[in-house]
């Protein structure tokens, strides 16, 4: 494990715990967020036939580090008539309740923050700040299309985690666990042991679960797109209505704070997904690692899958986000409670029932 | 200094200062939010007493749930249906002698408890122990729990039908 390496390297378990902790955050997430937000300009730029941008670099890959240089140097504005505190840690908590997700997520069998049994309902729980943040925000802002971005922010992420967590619920029965990593090493091997496949069962059960599986899948891919805010789920700063939500008043370094905050949100929703249903960080055939006898290749393999699959999610939520238009808030919540909630607890009843045959 | 006692004093003074500005301050809404960081600090305490899932369920319930339903009640009062939330000092007398028995009564608690330390190196989950226990032996208050929760849930819907 990373802490154990790092502890034997450093010698303090202070400052190994201090590295690992820091880790996700510059290995990945701003790494992550620079490419994703350069990825959502160019998918939508190609998908509207336009080119997006050009100029910065060979087809504009260094835009979003000039954008970051720019929301850097950017005056820190705070409006008068704000909540000072809540307006200044607002952002901060958005962001640590999204960061605090990545503790429990294992980019490989060796690059995990902490290999806790109860990962998933973790990652449930610590979401919650998010959404308080999201709140804090959009009062402090004392702007009303901001305390109306945040409501509706806050009903949404509320609303559509009941789906969530049913069919989190269901993988926790079929599985008997609820730590993410033994989630991903129980689908080991080959692509047929992927849950979305039935999982590692045998014989009828497996074919069984096959369209339950697939069923669970699309409705928690559709109700975490609806916790993070993305269209067709973007009311919370419906462009058109609310200027932008919650963050209207936002600018400089506080504004690229939730802008990083969204982004690690989507990568950790679309890891989730990942984990719960296709493998994880386990490749779909074997390690060349193992083949070649080089042990060490073997977890920078499983972060390659990792990071592939996430990075896939991720592409089709941009996808979705540039093909279909937004919900009208009372689409929304029927779509919510009259159609997931009730296909997730006939879902959850016959999975049950197939997993005591 | 061992790293866990960092990471207590930590979560001990984020507690204690957000329960003081709680109480404190005299904006309802802050002092909401200021409640936020007084469950997230309870819980970090819980998990560094080995009760993980005690810990996560106070964050998934309280930080989630309930503060998020309580902010939302209190948002709306204040600035949507302008109904003025007084806060201030009432009952200085009865709220000193109550608080003053309370806090004698934990006080004696504390100094008659024999403490003791029990040393592990890393907490063992609670979570398989504490399922079985529930499904075992503690099953009819479960199911009980379960119902009185299905009747709130059945009130509320109904009272927000008419």
């Amino acid at each position: 494990m990373m802490y154990d390496w790092l502890y034997n390297l450093t010698g303090s378990e202070i400052l190994a715990m201090f590295i690992v902790s820091l880790l996700p955050l510059f290995v990945f997430i701003l790494p992550f967020a620079l490419f994703a937000v350069l990825m959502e300009r160019k998918v939508s730029a190609h998908m509207q036939d336009r080119l997006g941008p050009m100029r910065t670099g060979y087809h504009g890959i260094l835009q979003t580090i000039a954008d970051i240089i720019k929301l850097l140097q950017k005056e820190d504005l705070v409006p008068t008539a704000t909540d000072k505190i809540l307006f200044n840690l607002a952002p901060l908590l958005a962001f640590i309740g999204s960061y605090a997700a990545f503790a429990a997520i294992p980019f490989s069998g060796f690059f995990i923050g902490t290999k806790i049994d109860l990962g998933i309902i973790f990652i449930v729980g610590v979401t919650g700040l998010v959404v308080a943040g999201i709140l804090m925000a959009g009062w402090a802002s004392n702007n009303k299309y901001s305390l109306l971005g945040a409501m509706r922010a806050a009903a949404q992420i509320i609303s559509y985690e009941i789906p969530t967590l049913l069919i989190i619920l269901t993988i926790i029965m079929l599985t008997g666990t609820l730590s993410l990593y033994d989630l991903s090493e129980m689908q080991t091997a080959y692509f047929w042991n992927w849950l979305i496949l039935g999982g590692p069962a045998v014989g009828l059960q497996k074919i069984l679960l096959i369209p339950f599986m697939i069923m669970g899948c699309l409705i928690i891919y559709t109700s975490t797109l609806a916790e993070v805010n993305r269209t067709p789920f973007d009311i919370p700063e419906a462009e058109s209505e609310l200027v932008s939500g919650y963050h209207t008043e936002y600018s400089g370094m506080k504004f690229a704070m939730f802008f990083l905050a969204e982004y690690a949100n989507m990568f950790a929703v679309s890891a989730i997904v990942a984990i719960m249903f296709f493998g994880g960080y386990q490749s779909p055939f074997g390690y060349l690692g193992n083949t070649l006898g080089w042990t060490w290749l073997v977890p920078i393999e499983q972060f390659f899958w990792f990071t592939s699959k996430g990075l896939f999610f991720v592409f089709v939520q941009m996808w979705l986000r540039w093909t279909l238009p937004r919900f009208r808030v009372d689409q929304l919540m029927a779509f919510c409670w009259k159609y997931l909630i009730p296909f997730s607890f006939v879902i959850l009843l016959l999975v049950g029932l197939i997993a005591l045959m | 200094m061992n790293i866990y006692d960092i990471i207590f004093y930590l979560f001990a003074a984020v507690t204690l200062l957000s329960a003081f500005f709680v109480v404190t301050t005299r904006n309802i809404v802050r002092a909401a939010f200021f409640l936020l960081f007084t469950f997230f600090g309870v819980a970090g305490i819980y998990v560094l007493l080995g009760a993980d899932f005690v810990a996560i369920v106070q964050l998934i319930v309280y930080v989630g749930g309930i503060l998020i339903l309580l902010i939302f009640g209190v948002m709306i009062t204040n600035k949507i249906t302008q109904v003025d939330i007084k806060t201030g000092t009432i009952h200085t007398l009865p709220a000193a002698i109550g608080v003053g028995l309370f806090t004698g009564v934990i006080g004696a608690v504390i100094l008659n408890t024999e403490w003791f330390e029990i040393k592990t190196d890393i907490p063992v989950s609670t979570l398989s122990t504490l399922g079985r226990m529930l499904i075992n032996e503690y099953v009819l208050v479960f199911e009980l729990l379960g119902i009185l929760l299905l009747v709130a849930l059945i009130g509320a819907a109904s009272m927000a039908r008419k």
